[in-house]
């Protein structure tokens, strides 16, 4: 497993490091909208050129190296306990290297062992499917913008939102208010309705694993993130919540299925700093290709 | 641009306002959750640390030992400062602080304190970890490492033309405030 060791420690590296092409070209983007001499645009620049600083010196993009969120897919039969196993290890080199803070603290006794290694970090999830093809993602994602998340339980008396996809417009777009610069941004929405409490939330995150310029394939979801983008953008919160004509870099929305008696709505944040990547791993552990 | 050294003038943080882009020069220290709930809590600053007209930051740095065992700060953006909310108006009346950088901004209790007794809330930009730990010289110090882990112990930092915005001046004045009711105002108008 001496391969997948290095494979992964260079993922760890490189998602630390690298902001995924799609990314950095909704940023740049945003940075021509930015009226010139405003603060949104000098806040713009500033992380264009700490983005490329990054890249150049192989050191996180952010400080905050986040939650460590690995997702898996692989063949049947594959020896989940063993790439786990090999997935901390990394993560315990990687820390060591600088590629990731110190970032795990003991909830009980406020401790950091410093190794990043405990319990729920790193948190890893397999899903099998019937090809040999194995391929890992992963996804770092800050405190900051984690915290800045909200999971609505629909109707809603206070922002008058429903159980359909006007209330859940409501309630997503009451969530960027709410946000302002606080979680990094222009930032980047994953939605899940529906699901329960734990599942909201999992598949709303999962949404990140889209490429940003990629359109729904459900009309009326496709619509929502349209249009939620837009007039987010309308809302003249700005990077950094510093002002400006760019709030998000995009809306990602999934469905999943609810009991009669919840309707939820489950909004992650993801900052700017949007640390996502991800490899196809031949069966020796070496990477074969990069997914974004 | 206006240049701003460490220590601070009373006189120089009331002459700033919000939306000034400031440049910052000086030593600092970084202090966040831990730091603020044990001060609050009546804790002591270790010997020779003071925060008398300095500037504490609200940072979780990266810090790296070399190979001649001296530490290296490799990236060093703000984080988010509305959980020192509650804490942070007091320290800044008992410790004399005239300035905080962080990211998102503060709230009214903060704002209160700045107008009072003359401290601004210097915003940087948050995830720009690179290009900040650019502006950090030297580490000069550390305090609290054990007990409170490396990202939240008091680091002592040399500091050279660090970038950030005042959004919070002493008169009372609050960009996030400011962002935060246009904002409200103009979603009202798409619901």
């Amino acid at each position: 497993m001496q391969n997948l060791h290095a494979s992964l420690l260079e993922l760890i590296r490189r998602t630390s490091a690298e902001i995924p092409d799609d990314v950095q070209k909704a940023i740049l983007d945003s940075l021509e909208r930015e009226k010139k001499g405003t603060i949104a645009e000098s806040a713009l620049k500033i992380i264009e050129r700490n983005i490329d600083l990054a890249k150049q010196k192989s050191q996180p993009i952010c400080q905050d190296t986040g939650s460590i969120i690995f997702y898996v897919d692989c063949p049947v039969g594959f020896d989940q306990i063993t790439f786990e196993e090999t997935a901390r290890g990394a993560v315990r080199e990687a820390t060591k290297k600088g590629f990731l803070r110190q970032n795990s603290v003991d909830s009980l006794t406020g401790l950091n062992d410093g190794t990043n290694v405990g319990p729920g970090s790193p948190t890893v999830h397999f899903h099998q499917h019937r090809s040999a093809e194995l391929n890992v993602r992963l996804i770092l994602k800050g405190g900051g913008c984690e915290n800045v998340g909200a999971q609505y339980s629909l109707p809603n008396e206070k922002l008058k939102a429903d159980r359909d996809l006007k209330g859940c417009r409501k309630v997503i777009l009451d969530a960027v208010l709410q946000a302002q610069g606080k979680g990094c941004g222009p930032g980047i929405l994953g939605v899940c309705i529906g699901g329960d409490r734990a599942t909201g939330y999992e598949f709303s995150k999962q949404q990140f694993l889209r490429m940003l310029e990629d359109r729904n394939p459900n009309l009326e979801l496709d619509q929502l993130e349209q249009d939620i983008l837009q007039t987010a953008n309308e809302l003249g919160i700005g990077p950094m919540g510093f002002g400006g004509k760019t709030t998000l870099l995009g809306v990602k929305i999934c469905a999943a299925n609810r009991l009669p008696a919840s309707f939820f709505v489950s909004v992650s944040y993801m900052c700017w700093a949007y640390r996502r990547q991800g490899v196809s791993l031949k069966p020796d552990g070496v990477i074969a290709r990069w997914l974004y | 641009m206006t240049s701003i050294t460490i220590p601070i003038s009373e006189e120089t943080i009331r002459s700033l306002k919000v939306g000034d882009a400031v440049s910052i020069t000086g030593t600092l220290f970084t202090g966040r959750d831990a730091v603020h709930k044990f001060l609050h809590d009546g804790g002591k600053l270790p010997p020779g640390v003071s925060f008398q007209d300095g500037i504490i930051y609200h940072c979780g740095p990266v810090v790296i030992k070399d190979e001649q065992g001296r530490w290296k700060v490799t990236a060093a953006g703000p984080t988010t400062s509305i959980r020192e909310e509650p804490y942070q108006g007091a320290i800044i009346g008992e410790f004399g602080l005239r300035g905080v950088i962080g990211k998102g901004g503060m709230g009214d209790k903060t704002l209160a304190a700045c107008q009072e007794h003359g401290c601004v809330y210097f915003h940087a930009v948050g995830g720009a970890a690179q290009v900040l730990a650019e502006s950090i010289k030297a580490v000069r110090n550390v305090y609290f490492l054990r007990e409170f882990g490396s990202p939240e112990a008091i680091w002592e930092l040399e500091i050279e033309n660090f970038p950030a915005v005042v959004t919070m001046d002493a008169h009372g004045n609050s960009l996030h405030k400011e962002i935060f009711a246009a904002s409200q105002a103009a979603l009202a108008k798409h619901l």
